[in-house]
């Protein structure tokens, strides 16, 4: 079950969407969340959803996949709905029970927010499923390089995030396997009240920190051993180059926003 | 001068709890490991193997005596890099010791780290993943390995440093007999083929049959040191640190106590076979 | 009566995604009560798969699993019942251990299964004293014991259970020759003394050979052969063709064989290869 989360995921492929240089799929994404945040009409949001299917298209990462990373967030969706369908104040009240009333305004409200959300994941899933940990990690670096100067640990902090990308396959696989292992010995992690759910999970949580102790202590010998010493004077496999389809993309991407702006602006 | 690795009198000890003495996992150890060998570092939990391997690459430092590589002085802080480049590492565990979620970025790891210029990176991470018979699996994702190649990635990493020797910790122990099998035939041929020298840290007897050189540890120094045939004849003595003899010396010991005349050095099947086809001629 | 009884038992993993694959496919054996039986096969054969089902586990995707006659998962909501009559002890099982002394956490089965006081205590005991843990081990953290001494506690917080079958995946994996032969000498004694039933699953068919009265091998999902070891080690060539193991001393005799010395095929014991070579040698003096 915990095989389910494709948070971090990437899926290997060569096309357009995977050539791309993180930094510009992640500047992309920035654009893309302005553009989001920006919208206001079914228009704007129609031409949203359009761009990303574009982009679903392209990459050809499978819809499911992506609709599927919507599963660990789709409470705070519904939440969000909810909310904003039931407590927008509007001038036209279609349905009112003591504080609830639902107005054509918070429907309006309730179907933009829900269509952010969902589009704002799937875009941020789409560029980690077709940018590789490292080379996002990389990127993040490159594009964070000048905070340096302010005595910001950008190598520092961009290999935690790599590395903490890199063990989180290995980290579910080890929680299921002790699961089984506590499960075989009679846990229950099913049944009882909050209380007594909670203080099951220490039969696990205990080993698996104990584990990831153990892995972390393994993990910097190795990479000792492996001449690793802080960012400086590092080269890289795989240097960042902006091609041509880069600026094609962000030129792209420049006048979608800005296109999504002057739509705003005509008041569409 | 033709030592790899050479060690004098070294002597290493665990920090102790307080007020207590500190307990010597290394007293002693006298040993010369040779360029382009193969040697199999034998011994139970315990018996100081592990800690004389980590202090090849100066992981660990002596408490006493010295550890050179290639005339490096490992507690010279000054040479700690080329130390390391020169000995690589494996270690047990293949899932702790994968950097990358990329088969290639974690290859490059070392490479990256020297400050390799870029080609030549892309060159070696090639080479090295072709050396192990990985390359099939450039843009891989390594979790979804078996432990075999996980640990033929690990090799492939430390390969791609340009090592001259190649430390194997315990790196056979958690794998199954086909990983094992795949981690064995890599490393006999980097030591065939590039002359790589090899030492292999292990607790399965079998693994040493096919090595140059054998040393036997026992509680932190050198009990037996030899060829195979040398170490694997001396059955009462590798019995009593705790340790098996293969099944084809065991059979040639009993049948000497029966009187035959056998050989106690055939290691391997074909040998033992024929050796006690020809006895009972 | 059998104690366990599989039945065409089939599990597929990601039904309906593009890796669907089965696991296990139509597997069908019975263990008998008291049984000493040996799994062997590759990583990827359906070992593990198997054995999460005899403890409910894992909920098969067709087919039945059958405890003293009764299908396991009869009343799903007792299938925690289940797992203290079949006993299983995971690959690595020290890796499981949490609580702050190892007395507690020999407890922790014993304790789920209901059982308090002095029955309790003395559960937790007998198992320690199984696997060969002292009393002065007992007060310690688990994290003080040596590699060995952890998976005992490990393997003692199962036995704790007293299952009426007991599933081992690997026992001795990681350990050195001497922590080796000890664990299993402890395991074969228990066997001997408690007469519990004894699933052994191992990657080494030298320990295979030495310890179960009769060896399964899996294969891609299916049951390639069964049989007693001799049985099973008659057909070496068979094994080697499907890329397992034999036991070196079979390969001993494959090799002697072949050089024209008539052995018997079943040898697979240092022992066995021995007597049946100075019964060849026949009442000629020793040389």
């Amino acid at each position: 079950m915990l095989k389910d989360i494709t948070l971090g995921q990437y899926f290997p492929g060569d096309t357009p969407a995977h050539r791309l240089d993180p930094r510009t799929k992640i500047l992309l994404v920035v654009l893309y969340i302005a553009a989001l945040f920006t919208a206001k009409s079914f228009l704007t949001y129609g031409l949203m959803a359009l761009v990303l299917a574009a982009c679903v298209r392209i990459s050809k990462v499978g819809l499911k996949a992506l609709v599927k990373g919507l599963k660990p967030v789709l409470f705070i969706i519904v939440f969000t709905g909810i909310l904003n369908l039931f407590f927008t104040p509007g001038e036209n009240e279609l349905w009112a029970w003591g504080p609830f009333h639902v107005t054509d305004t918070g429907i309006q409200n309730a179907a933009f927010m829900v269509l952010r959300i969902m589009l704002l994941i799937m875009g941020t899933f789409l560029m980690t499923y077709t940018t590789s940990p490292i080379s996002l990690t990389d990127g993040l670096e490159r594009l964070l390089n000048g905070l340096k100067r302010f005595h910001v640990p950008v190598h520092e902090l961009t290999m935690i995030m790599s590395i903490a990308l890199r063990f989180i396959p290995t980290l579910i696989e080890e929680t299921d396997k002790i699961m089984s292992a506590q499960k075989a010995r009679g846990a229950d992690f099913e049944s009882g009240n909050l209380i007594e759910k909670a203080r099951a999970l220490v039969p696990i949580l205990v080993p698996l920190f104990i584990s990831a102790f153990r892995r972390a202590d393994e993990l910097a010998t190795a990479m000792e051993c492996r001449c690793y010493h802080g960012g400086e004077g590092r080269t890289k496999l795989h240097v960042l180059k902006y091609e041509g389809r880069d600026y094609v993309a962000l030129a792209l991407g420049a006048l979608i926003l800005a296109g999504v702006i002057s739509l705003r602006v005509l008041g569409l | 001068m033709n030592d790899m690795i050479q060690t004098e009198s070294l002597r290493f000890a665990y920090p102790a709890d307080e007020g207590q003495k500190p307990v010597y996992a290394l007293r002693g150890v006298d040993l010369e490991i040779e360029k382009g060998s193969f040697v199999v570092v034998l011994g139970h939990n315990g018996s100081g193997k592990s800690t004389l391997a980590k202090t090849f690459n100066a992981v660990l430092l002596p408490a006493g005596g010295k550890v050179y590589v290639e005339g490096m002085d490992t507690l010279d802080q000054e040479l700690l890099l080329a130390i390391r480049q020169r000995v690589g590492m494996v270690f047990q565990n293949p899932d702790n010791q994968i950097v990358a979620n990329v088969v290639e970025e974690d290859v490059a790891f070392a490479p990256e780290n020297l400050g390799v210029p870029t080609e030549e990176i892309r060159k070696r991470v090639d080479a090295a993943l072709k050396a192990v018979g990985m390359d099939e699996f450039v843009t891989h994702a390594p979790h979804l390995l078996s432990g075999g190649q996980k640990q033929r990635i690990a090799i492939a990493g430390v390969i791609a440093m340009e090592p001259a020797c190649i430390v194997l910790d315990e790196a056979t122990a958690m794998l199954d007999p086909i990983g094992r099998r795949e981690v064995l035939t890599t490393v006999h041929r980097l030591n065939k083929e590039k002359g790589i020298t090899v030492i292999l840290i292990t607790h399965h007897m079998n693994e040493a049959e096919a090595a140059d050189r054998v040393v036997v540890m026992d509680d932190g120094r050198v009990d037996l040191d030899g060829t195979p045939q040398e170490v694997f004849s001396q059955v009462t003595r590798l019995r009593r640190l705790g340790l098996t003899v293969p099944d084809t010396v065991d059979l040639l010991d009993r049948l000497r106590l029966d009187g035959w005349d056998v050989p106690l050095d055939a290691l391997s099947v074909e040998d033992c076979a024929a050796a006690v086809a020809g006895a009972l001629k | 009566m059998a104690i366990l009884e599989i039945k065409n038992l089939t599990h597929t993993y990601g039904i309906g995604t593009p890796f669907q694959r089965s696991a296990v496919e139509d597997i069908s054996f019975a263990v008998e009560p008291g049984e000493f039986l040996g799994v062997i096969g590759h990583t990827g054969s359906g070992k593990s798969t198997l054995i999460q089902h005899l403890n409910g586990l894992l909920k098969p995707t067709s087919g039945q699993i059958l405890l003293d006659g009764r299908d396991i998962w009869a009343e799903p909501k007792k299938i925690r019942n289940i797992r203290f009559q079949v006993g299983l002890v995971f690959q690595y099982p020290e890796y499981q251990l949490f609580e702050e002394t190892v007395y507690k956490d020999i407890s922790f089965g014993p304790k789920n299964q209901g059982k308090t006081g002095d029955e309790l205590d003395h559960a937790v005991r007998e198992a320690a004293r199984l696997v060969g843990l002292r009393d002065e081990h007992l007060e310690k953290s688990p994290f003080e014991l040596s590699g060995g001494q952890k998976r005992r506690a490990a393997l003692a917080g199962v036995l704790a259970m007293e299952p009426k079958v007991l599933v081992l995946d690997e026992p001795t994996a990681g350990l050195d020759p001497a922590g080796r032969e000890n664990l299993m000498a402890n395991i074969r004694e228990y066997h001997r003394n408690k007469g519990t039933t004894i699933i052994l699953v191992s990657h080494s068919m030298d320990e295979i050979a030495q310890n179960v009265d009769r060896i399964l091998v899996l294969k891609s999902a299916h049951i390639l052969m069964s049989g007693t070891p001799a049985e099973v080690f008659t057909r070496a060539e068979e094994l080697l063709s499907a890329g397992l193991d034999v036991p070196q001393i079979t390969r001993v005799a494959m090799a002697l064989r072949d050089r024209g010395v008539p052995i018997d095929p079943a040898v697979y014991t240092v022992e066995d290869l021995e007597r049946q070579l100075l019964a060849l040698k026949g009442g000629g003096s020793p040389c």
